[in-house]
């Protein structure tokens, strides 16, 4: 590889995620204002509200930039760093078309889910460090939710991956068949609850919970390094959208997938976004402890089933 | 459910001096996302879970008892519609009802029946506002936007017939202030008919949804011995099981016909006490009163020819003597104490308002929960700060 | 369908229904809510109607208008004729920063000089100016809506009852509404003067036409007002 191919590469994954994180916040934005029967944004930019999110982007660089007099001030501003920059590298090593990622890795699937989980970190940071009750309540509750969603999403990703017979990304699409719409549902449905756990999503924004903790471990931020946050948050719906259209969907395959093929992985990815949008429009928040129960007790079951199941199929039909 | 409020420190064996954690006290509000107006609760939790808790009220005291002494009984009546500006209607209706059982005034009856249908419409806004905004505290952020849809429907009628969307200002003793303009008799029929099209999906985002119900079952259980206690009224009250409604059982207006033998009104009870049942008290309270006021509408429709107000002399003054006039908010017992020495203005105007007590069982009900339950009691007290500290 | 169809799934399928359907915003500064007449947005003032009787600012529960006012002796017109007195209204005043909407001023008006419009765009950057004079008062005038026509249940006006009934006895006597009658009496003194000094209008009725004509007639007299008031 090239240099000038490396920093080819690395400026598309980056213009891919600041692109795509306002695309589906925007998507956010209308989706779930004609979901209330509202219109949403409809002034910026003209045409619909298109350019609110970049009105937001110029409000918050605007804005004065606190650190709290009692702070951890380097933890406190190195924090938006470190919740940001795992989705980044995630994203560099999902495949959108046949051949095609900005990041070749034999284990892409092991890789990934370990560098997600470095982003809790941030929010844990900026809870810790920000010497505000309400942002310490929100990173434990984060560390808390961590635990309990981790081991389910792992276990479901290994399904898929037992199933391929291969951990890298690219190597489980390639394999991929329609057939395992059926086959890995059950990991499909775990995955999904804990990408949104995760992702501190309604129903389980608990560490962020507005009406209880004010903002969780972002209480006491304020413009840019709050952008960055909100950024993680969207960055990654997106690689998590990315990931279960990889993993689940099959991502590229569908009609003219020769030609087409990335927009397929779009596609689906941009769907999951959309239903990861819908869960937040219409259910309420859960309890901390509810979340434990229904990680222990349904999904890490659950994805144990799907383990055994995916295992068992692989035996009888010899493959 | 009773925790030990104690103190307690705990000391885990890390190192040679030991890790020691103690109770955090965390002040909720004056501001704070979840207490709507400047409610202020100081809880003492350990982790997540509250030892003691102690709501601190009076941000918001404007002194309306004072101001009320010094006012005329129109002028009162400006004041009594803002103590509790989710009720606004029902909260004139109970200082006129005073001033004119003292002057021994016989309302008429177009007016007796527009103030029933306009009550019963005030009680249907006040309910969707917390059905909208109970949700909202949960976490579900869409059932607000369908209340107020609703509620706007409603708005728009109260405001066609009385000029203002909250403040009414539109009883006067003896009656109402001007008679109802032409055709909105038919039009309150549409706003009510829409409003009961579009409740079952307010209801869909509330109504057996499992995540709501986790959050709120056998949480924030309030036995009827504590309400007793605390003089808890309204729809929380009922929903201990407490089977008493003022419009039942001390009838003002025109609540005796219709509370009556085969009339529209009944009085809804929950035997749980906990969170879900208040929600569910207020869900069932906002059909009834829809039911009562498309039954008010047909009476006004075939009613007589006749005023809606009397005419009343230059100067107002309420015969020496003393009353007492409690009334059923949507929120509870409002009650107006009037002592009167002859003047102009009332000598003394007590005002007992619904929240002051539904907030004061807060200290009693909390301990013990979570955080996350703190939200969803608070949320099922139903209260207007303005209402606590009047 | 409620016992097989979990509940969460409700709230989906509800939220997606919403989105096919029209949305309920109102795009407030492109399109102008539809205000009913009897919106109380602003006090609209008719100076000419003003006698600086001072009524509305004592009613007023919170005190928030300014009245200032001097005499005038106007000589007498025929030899040996008395000197008449009259009021000028010097400021009229409302604060709408402390102004509670309750419209006890118009209410209690004799001579109708106070009217509810419907507009509310009146927001200012500087709580000072919410203090609106009498100019920026008469301003509103123009868009007085014309009062509502009445339930067709509701009694006759009172002047019709009036008309139709023996003198009535002291006390409270039910029927009609409070004040905003014609008052015979005050027209008739007005009429006898030789030259009254500005032509008082008579108040608009509840039902009928008067009130288009008064909003007809104000936008006159602020049209004077503009084109020579000053030289008063």
């Amino acid at each position: 590889m090239t240099a000038l191919e490396v920093t080819l590469r690395a400026v598309a994954v980056l213009a891919a995620f600041l692109v795509l994180p306002l695309l589906v916040g925007q998507t956010e934005h209308k989706v779930m204002a004609h979901m209330q029967g509202r219109l949403g944004p409809m002034y910026a930019g003209g045409f619909h509200g298109w350019a609110q999110l970049v009105a937001d982007g110029v409000k918050f660089v605007q804005k004065e930039d606190l650190t709290p007099a009692a702070a951890d001030k380097r933890v406190f501003r190195f924090a938006p760093a470190i919740a940001l920059v795992p989705y980044l590298v995630a994203l560099s090593a999902i495949p959108i078309h046949p051949g095609v990622q900005a990041a070749t890795l034999p284990a892409s699937a092991v890789f990934v889910l370990a560098i997600i989980g470095v982003g809790i970190i941030g929010t844990l940071m900026a809870g810790w460090a920000s010497a505000n009750k309400y942002a310490l309540l929100g990173a434990m509750r984060a560390a808390a939710q961590l635990l309990s969603y981790e081991l389910p999403m792992v276990l479901a990703v290994s399904s898929v991956c037992l199933a391929a017979g291969s951990l890298s990304l690219a190597g489980i699409v390639t394999q991929w068949h329609w057939w395992w719409l059926a086959w890995q549902a059950p990991g499909a449905v775990v995955f999904l609850t804990a990408a949104v756990a995760e992702l501190q999503r309604p129903p389980f924004d608990m560490p962020v919970a507005d009406s209880e903790i004010v903002f969780g471990a972002y209480t006491e931020y304020t413009g840019l390094r709050f952008a960055f946050f909100l950024l993680s948050e969207y960055a990654g719906i997106v690689v998590m959208s990315f990931l279960f259209a990889v993993l689940f969907l099959g991502g590229w395959h569908g009609p003219y997938a020769g030609a087409l093929g990335w927009l397929w992985t779009v596609a689906k990815a941009f769907a999951i976004a959309i239903v990861i949008i819908w869960l937040r429009v219409a259910w309420p928040r859960l309890r901390e402890d509810q979340l434990q129960r229904l990680a222990w007790l349904v999904l890490v079951p659950l994805a144990l089933g799907q383990l055994l199941l995916t295992g068992a199929v692989i035996a009888v039909t010899g493959s | 459910m009773a925790q030990p409020t104690t103190n307690r420190e705990l000391t885990v064996g890390v190192g040679a001096g030991g890790l020691a954690t103690a109770d955090m006290v965390l002040n909720i509000g004056p501001q704070h996302p979840a207490t709507h107006g400047v409610l202020r609760l100081r809880i003492v939790v350990d982790g997540e879970r509250i030892v003691s808790a102690e709501p601190i009220i009076g941000y918001m005291h404007r002194g309306a008892e004072k101001l009320f002494e010094v006012r005329d009984y129109r002028q009162i009546v400006v004041l009594a519609n803002r103590h509790d500006w989710l009720s606004a209607f029902s909260s004139e209706l109970g200082v006129v009802l005073s001033v004119e059982s003292m002057l021994g005034m016989e309302v008429p009856e177009r007016a007796v029946w527009a103030r029933t249908l306009l009550a019963e419409l005030n009680r249907v806004l006040n309910h969707l506002m917390f059905l909208g905004s109970y949700p909202l505290e949960l976490g579900a952020i869409t059932p607000v936007f369908y209340a107020f849809r609703e509620r706007e429907e409603l708005q728009a009628v109260m405001e066609e017939a009385s000029g203002g969307r909250m403040h009414y200002m539109f009883n006067r003793v003896g009656g109402l202030k001007e008679d109802l303009p032409a055709g909105w008799l038919g039009r309150v029929a549409h706003a009510i008919a829409a409003v009961r099209s579009r409740m079952p999906d307010l209801e869909s985002l509330i109504v057996g949804n499992e995540i709501l119900r986790a959050r709120t079952r056998g949480v924030g259980v309030l036995t009827p011995e504590t309400v007793a206690a605390y003089g808890v009224s309204g729809p929380i009250a009922r929903a201990s099981g407490l089977n008493i409604d003022l419009r039942r059982d001390a009838p003002y207006l025109a609540y005796a016909g219709l509370f009556g033998e085969g009339g529209p009104g009944r009085v809804v009870t929950r035997t749980d006490g906990d969170c879900l049942a208040r929600l569910e008290v207020l869900l069932e309270q906002t059909h009834v009163s829809l039911d009562l006021a498309e039954h008010c509408l047909d009476v006004l429709a075939s009613l007589p020819q006749g005023p809606i107000n009397v005419r009343l002399p230059k100067v107002l003054k309420v015969p020496e003597g003393e009353i007492y006039t409690a009334t059923e908010n949507p929120l509870g017992f409002n009650g107006y104490y009037l002592v009167s020495r002859g003047e102009k203005t009332p000598w003394r105007l007590k005002l007992r308002s619904a929240s002051f007590n539904n907030v004061s069982v807060l200290s009693e009900l909390l301990p013990g929960h979570l955080i996350a339950d703190m939200v969803a009691i608070l949320g099922s007290m139903f209260f207007v700060v303005g209402d606590i500290d009047k | 369908m409620s016992g097989l169809v979990p509940g969460i799934l409700k709230g989906l399928a509800t939220t997606v229904r919403t989105m096919t359907k029209p949305t309920h915003t109102a795009e407030y500064p492109d399109a102008a809510p539809e205000l009913p007449p009897r919106s109380r947005g602003v006090i609209a003032l008719l100076e000419e109607n003003c006698t600086s009787c001072m009524l509305c600012a004592r009613e007023c529960p919170d005190w928030c208008i300014y009245i200032d006012s001097h005499k005038e002796t106007i000589p007498a017109t025929t030899p040996g004729g008395r000197d008449r007195q009259r009021n000028v209204l010097d400021r009229f005043a409302i604060d709408f920063s402390l102004c509670m909407y309750c419209g006890i001023c118009i209410e209690v008006c004799p001579f109708d000089a106070l009217h509810w419009s419907p507009q509310f765009e009146y927001a200012e950057l500087d709580i000072r100016d919410l203090i609106q004079e009498k100019d920026r008062l008469g301003q509103w005038m123009p868009t007085v809506p014309p009062p509502v026509a009445l339930d067709e249940h509701s009694a006759d006006p009172a002047e019709l009852a009036a008309s139709n009934k023996p003198p009535r006895a002291a006390g409270l006597v039910a029927g009609g509404r409070p004040a905003r009658v014609a008052r015979p009496a005050a027209a008739a003194t007005t009429a006898a003067e030789p030259t009254p000094p500005v032509e008082p209008m008579l108040p608009p009725r509840r039902r009928g036409p008067s009130a288009a004509e008064l909003v007809a007639r104000a936008s006159d007299i602020a049209e004077q007002q503009e084109n020579g008031g000053e030289a008063r």
